[in-house]
């Protein structure tokens, strides 16, 4: 039978005052308090004596009161919210009780039996109406994974209480693979199949497969060849290993008159050029082949890296969504090679103004309503900082961005930075192979209904059909075990001979693609641990539940592999056998269910070659004004959600665990957002590692080209400005994009990737990785009702790791000693197209952002020639302070040095520009810029060291707290305390 | 003398781990990191060490209660050693989720000898992880912190706030058990933070047990080992320059472990 175990604060319980705040927040004012109350339902045969015991090993009877089926409820209260998850969702809370339950008695529980959370919310407010609590429920809750009930006070006090709920799965359906006609079905039932999946025995459909009509048609025929229709597990099989978000065919089939495709004609080609060009001190180690990509650090160890996004689960379920994102990464970083250790995890956020409240609906008629642009930031914060909190990787770069066309869909970029020793078991380590006659052995969690049709479901736009069985949530415990277990263990002891993530695809991506390496495969799907009965065998082999990872585990390894995880509570399980046969076979309950060549699985694709159209637009430009005084304009700048400080995620995000911080996410006495971070990852040496980025979606609207260079431009200049060295400098690409279908989008695409090609090979910096995620859109209705489509401006994320000799030399970006000379490094054009400055005045004089037309361009030649000099002043320690020039200007970098250093700093923008006017100096986003402090003493020095480069001495650092900023007629334009600046750079989201 | 040996903890979701074993290290003593299932195995382990380490991290996620699911696997497997280990001539620290552990183990504050429950760390006024630095003052004729009177080390939790009813909070001040106060020192003055982080009850920070030999503290003298890891240290850096002085390697937490091992000499 089912018991409910409550847990009551006998304190005052901090969670609820933030939450009652919350909902205040949120508009709730007639919550006068709130109280919480966390229950656990142990669905089990203990008796009730013995429950007693599991309650107070629950609770903690310093702070907390624990009751057995008596309902606990503060005296006074209106309303109980009661908020738990529905079926089959992951339950981490749950999983430990359990855990800590059958320890305490020593058996495990049986299958029939479980553990289930929940969480009562008390309200007390006189005038709160059913609908209102029904509003805060749901502002509480979500109702894709969680289950709302909710009770008056009067209706509780009859009741006994909230009532037993248990959420427990039931499958009522006989598991089987269905096989699926399609040699005898018309194109119209193709089309059918891959937009809307298999069709049920009800007639209902399973879900996208993603898969068009040339794909569908390349399958029937492959089928009519072997003389038999498929199953359902084979096509859903394939369907995951071509899905755009495992093929990547849009980056690898032939556009225009680029036959090779995007990624091996601009992406891959520069690496290699690169390579070619460094000679014996290229410090690539594995490029494109693995999980992440990894260079050099020293003679003992590699640095891998990697960036992902997971946006459409995001997008539905946002803690659910990043979470899994966070953790997904760090796989990539364990399944690198034999598996390298996370040390540094990245982020990006690009959401839209969580201030807008206009609904957005999937469904037609006001249904099916999306989650507000606030509570899509706030999960999606929540979630990496569980999933890396709680891993005990430091999370210490990241950027928030902001655009109303993140609405429909934000993106979600998660990256994770791996070390991993050159040589491993006496083996090189980032190189893998699995070989015929080694267990396939899957490793972590189990398999469940979460996580179907992911990887097919964020290769098409968002709308009412998205599947909710897509969001899953992480389980950072169950991985973080899994992930010692594996790379400060059983990789130095030699136990396997390849590794890999089960992400996409789950199990049918991983096994079939190492398969790849041995020849073929074998599958018994009997084997695979489920977390409750009743999976069908296509869902288990696709499932793509999380923290599970497969190895190929030789078969005299297994004994002391196995021992090995069972001893660190990490489940381990064969489930079928590397082969050479040259196909990819596996069994359900004693029967073949699918049998198809390695050949045809892996590269039996079509191609489907595109064109694009190139379309010129021009934007109005605004009408230049003189504007004088531009202090109010500077504060309005810093309080720009794109520019202001996001200390409340930096903060919250733990960028110190490993104990190898150096430069960190907040910097100077007034802790201000850094663009770039250093950390030594081997605390016995000298050598760091910087990791920085570049990402301007605001120029892709003129041109994706610049909008690219831009980024590449930024990312290597931040992390130059930090101390890194352009010869070891290597990129990561991350391109985000909209409307595949359409020619325009394509060719901006084309832009894009021609970009990366020309600015990566100017400067040296090769791709070691990269990604993309192409149907960025949204399909839906708007709060009148009407349909909208509503695409993200397309987004490249540029990420930048460098290698650095000594850490001690980085720089900080605030300045540090009064009278310390201010420079302006690099020259500064009419360019604000596309800048930050043109969206301020376009919202204040016509309510929405101007784009103009002038997007600044970079000129790498140039750019190197400073960079080199800016490196050299650095590794001389000549520079005091650094802080490239992004979005916002000059004028931003200037103001964040100096509230970086809390002390006063005058300048003149004479001789930057005469040609100028003063907000042009100010707010033009030329690239190529850094402002640095250089000590009195040490400027002449400087100077010479930069050598012919534009080199401007602007001003001079002041004891004083003022930013005194004059034009070239000597007028202040600028002239403000320190300390308000940054009351304005802070207070956005001060109360987030 | 023989060197001081660490056992370092491990294992389900701990995380400072290996930080906490170089600590140990740098500070002139030899460490292990074991793992929490091997020590079940053969707990007899225990007695080759002279210094437990419960190290910072999520051990099981904080699920249940920071440090709650650990402590109760501890205490269901390995309590009568654990017991055994404290109650002779050595030395043991929780940090962070190991104090989280010590407290739920009843291992702290020990007033009652009687390895009840009696102090408790609770969510943070803000109800939200925060990773900052903060000044401690602390004792500098305990064991842990001895010729330390202002410590400057980062904390990085989510349920650090200290709570203990009033007559606890009363013997603890009485018996001079308070280890570490929040304080606002230089660093809360450079970085213009208040001083207490989470609004804990009178600032408390860490206790020891009567003996001293046994300290928890929320914040992470494992992470302030080097100078560079300091918030300001890029500024300290062009101070020293500009005097001519070279810079110390070395950051304001190594003396804790220092401590420890010089105890034994």
């Amino acid at each position: 039978m089912a018991n409910r175990i409550e847990i009551l604060s006998t304190i005052p319980d901090t969670r609820a005052k933030v939450r009652q705040e919350k909902l205040r927040s949120l508009g709730f004012s007639g919550v006068e308090d709130a109280n919480l109350v966390d229950v656990y339902t142990i669905d089990s045969n203990i008796g009730l004596s013995d429950l007693e015991r599991v309650a107070n090993m629950l609770a903690n009877p310093v702070t907390q009161d624990a009751s057995v089926d008596l309902p606990q409820a503060p005296n006074n209260f209106d309303w109980a919210i009661e908020i738990g998850y529905q079926p089959g969702v992951t339950d981490n809370v749950a999983t430990t009780a359990k855990e800590s339950i059958e320890d305490l008695f020593g058996t495990k529980l049986g299958d029939d039996q479980g553990v289930y959370t929940s969480q009562l919310t008390f309200l007390t407010g006189n005038n709160l109406s059913r609908e209102e609590v029904q509003n805060i429920a749901e502002s509480l809750a979500n109702p894709l994974i969680q289950r709302i009930s909710i009770k008056d006070r009067q209706e509780y006090s009859t009741g006994g209480g909230m009532g037993v709920v248990v959420p427990k799965v039931r499958l009522d359906t006989t598991p089987s693979a269905d096989i699926v006609d399609i040699l005898r079905v018309s194109d119209d039932e193709l089309v059918t199949i891959g937009k809307q999946g298999i069709s049920n025995e009800d007639g209902s459909r399973r879900g996208p497969l993603a898969l068009d009509l040339t794909y569908m048609k390349r399958i029937q025929e492959h089928f009519l060849e072997l003389g038999r229709n498929p199953r359902d597990v084979e096509l859903e099989s394939i369907a995951q290993t071509w899905s755009e978000h495992c093929k990547h065919t849009i980056f690898a089939d032939s556009i225009d008159d680029v036959k090779g495709g995007l990624f091996k004609t601009y992406i891959k080609r520069a690496t290699e050029e690169i390579r070619a060009i460094k000679g014996e001190n290229d410090f690539c180690a594995s490029v494109f082949v693995d999980n992440s990509g990894a260079i050099i650090f020293d003679d003992n160890w590699l640095i891998t890296d990697k960036v992902e996004t997971h946006n459409s689960p995001s997008a539905l379920d946002p803690f659910g969504g990043s979470i899994t994102g966070i953790v997904g990464v760090n796989r990539d970083t364990v399944g690198f090679g034999l598996g390298a250790k996370p040390i540094l995890n990245r982020y990006g956020f690009l959401f839209a103004d969580p201030e807008d409240k206009k609904p957005l609906y999937k469904g037609e008629g006001f249904t099916q309503k999306m989650l507000s642009p606030r509570a899509i930031m706030e999960g999606v914060i929540e979630g990496v900082n569980e999933g890396g909190n709680c891993s005990g990787i430091p999370t210490t770069q990241g950027f928030m961005r902001f655009d109303e066309r993140y609405k429909g869909k934000p993106l979600v970029y998660v990256g994770t930075v791996g070390l991993i020793p050159r040589v491993s078991a006496g083996r090189p380590s980032h190189e893998k192979k699995a070989l015929p006659g080694d267990y396939a052995v899957m490793v972590g969690g189990r398999v469940g209904k979460d996580g179907i049709h992911g990887a097919t479901f964020s290769s098409e736009a968002m709308d009412s059909g998205s599947p909710a069985t897509a969001v899953q949530i992480g389980d950072p415990i169950t991985q973080k075990k899994l992930s010692d277990a594996i790379v400060k263990e059983a990789r130095d002891m030699g136990l396997y001979t390849s590794i890999t993530d089960n992400g996409a695809g789950g199990i049918s991506c991983s096994v079939a693609e190492m398969a790849e390496e041995s020849g073929g495969c074998y599958v018994k799907l009997d084997d695979v641990p489920t977390k409750y009965p009743g999976l069908e065998p296509w869902e288990i082999w696709i499932s793509e539940s999380q923290e599970r990872m497969t190895l190929s585990v030789p078969k005299e390894n297994w004994e002391a592999f196995n021992s090995l995880m069972e001893s660190r509570g990490v489940e381990a399980t064969i489930i079928g056998e590397f082969t050479d046969s040259g196909k990819c076979v596996v069994e359900y309950n004693d029967e073949v269910v699918m049998d198809l060549d390695m050949d045809f699985l892996h590269d039996g694709l079509p191609q489907r070659p595109m064109k694009t159209k190139s379309v010129l637009r021009a934007y109005e430009e605004p009408k230049k004004q003189d504007l004088g005084n531009l202090t109010s304009t500077l504060h309005k700048m810093l309080g720009r959600p794109n520019i202001t400080s996001f200390e409340f995620v930096t903060q919250q995000y733990d960028h110190e665990v490993q104990g190898g911080s150096v430069l960190k996410p907040l910097q100077g006495r007034g802790r201000v957002n850094s663009e770039t971070t250093v950390v030594r990852p081997v605390l016995d040496s000298q050598k760091g590692v910087v990791v920085s980025q570049g990402v301007y979606p605001s120029y892709s609207d003129i041109d994706t080209y610049h909008m690219a260079a831009a980024g590449i431009d930024t990312a290597v200049r931040n992390a130059v400005a930090a101390g890194a060295s352009l010869d070891r400098l290597a990129l990561l690409d991350n391109f985000c994009w909209c409307s595949p279908e359409e020619e325009e989008r394509l060719h901006q695409l084309k832009r894009a990737a021609e970009a990366c090609y020309d600015y990566a090979v100017a400067f040296g910096t090769p791709f070691i990785s990269g990604k993309d995620s192409m149907h960025n859109d949204f399909k839906g209705f708007d709060e009148n009702g009407e349909p909208t489509k509503i695409s993200i401006p397309p987004t490249l994320l540029i990420s930048s790791i460098g290698v650095i000799d000594d850490f001690s030399k980085s720089v900080s970006l605030d300045s540090k000693m009064p009278g310390d000379f201010v420079y302006v490094l690099g020259d500064t054009f009419d360019e604000m197209g596309g800048s930050e400055y043109y969206a301020l005045i376009g919202e204040e004089e016509r309510g929405k952002p101007y784009i103009g037309n002038k997007v600044p361009k970079v000129d790498a030649e140039k750019n190197i020639e400073l960079y080199r000099g800016l490196e050299q002043a650095i590794s001389d320690e000549l520079v005091a302070s650094a802080q490239s020039v992004g979005v916002g200007g000059l004028g931003v970098a200037l103001a964040k040095t100096a509230m970086g250093g809390r002390l006063g700093m005058q300048v003149s923008l004479a001789g930057l520009g005469d040609d100028l006017s003063s907000d042009e100096l100010l707010f033009s986003e030329s690239q190529g810029r850094v402002v640095v402090t250089v000590a009195e003493k040490d400027a002449r020095v400087f100077e010479e060291t930069m050598g012919g480069n534009p080199v401007y001495m602007v001003g001079r650092v002041i004891e004083h707290p003022l930013l005194l900023i004059g034009d070239s007629d000597k007028n202040q334009v600028v002239y403000d305390n320190i300390n308000s600046f940054l009351r304005t750079y802070k207070e956005r989201f001060e109360h987030y | 003398m023989v060197t001081p040996k660490a056992l370092v903890l491990t294992g389900y979701g701990i995380n400072c781990d290996e930080e906490t074993k170089f600590a140990f290290e740098l500070a002139g003593g030899l460490a292990d990191i074991v793992h929490v299932n091997n020590l079940i195995d053969i707990p007899k382990k225990l007695g080759d060490y002279q210094i437990l380490a419960f190290p910072g991290g999520f051990s099981y996620g904080d699920d249940t209660g920071s440090g709650n699911a650990l402590a109760n696997r501890i205490r269901n497997h390995l309590f009568d050693e654990v017991k055994e280990f404290v109650e002779k001539d050595t030395l043991s620290i929780g940090i962070c989720n190991g104090f989280q552990v010590m407290v739920n183990l009843g291992l702290l504050p020990g007033l009652n000898g009687d390895y009840g429950r009696e102090v408790a760390l609770v969510h943070n006024d803000s109800a939200r992880y925060v990773d900052r630095w903060v000044d401690l003052g602390v004792d500098p004729e305990s064991i842990w912190t001895k010729d330390i009177s202002i410590l400057s080390v980062p904390i990085a939790h989510g349920e650090g706030k200290f709570f203990a009813p009033d007559d606890v909070l009363e013997k603890l001040g009485d018996k001079d058990l308070v280890a570490a106060s929040y304080i606002r020192g230089d660093m809360c003055e450079y970085l213009n933070l208040p001083g207490n982080p989470n609004g804990s009850l009178d600032d408390i920070a860490g206790i020891t047990n009567e003996s001293g030999r046994l300290l928890g503290m929320m914040p992470h003298p494992e992470r302030a080992l080097f100078f560079t890891q300091l918030p300001n240290w890029p500024l300290l850096k062009q101070e020293y320059k500009r005097r001519g002085e070279s810079l110390p390697e070395h950051g304001p937490g190594l003396q804790v472990f220092e401590n420890a091992i010089n105890y034994f000499k």
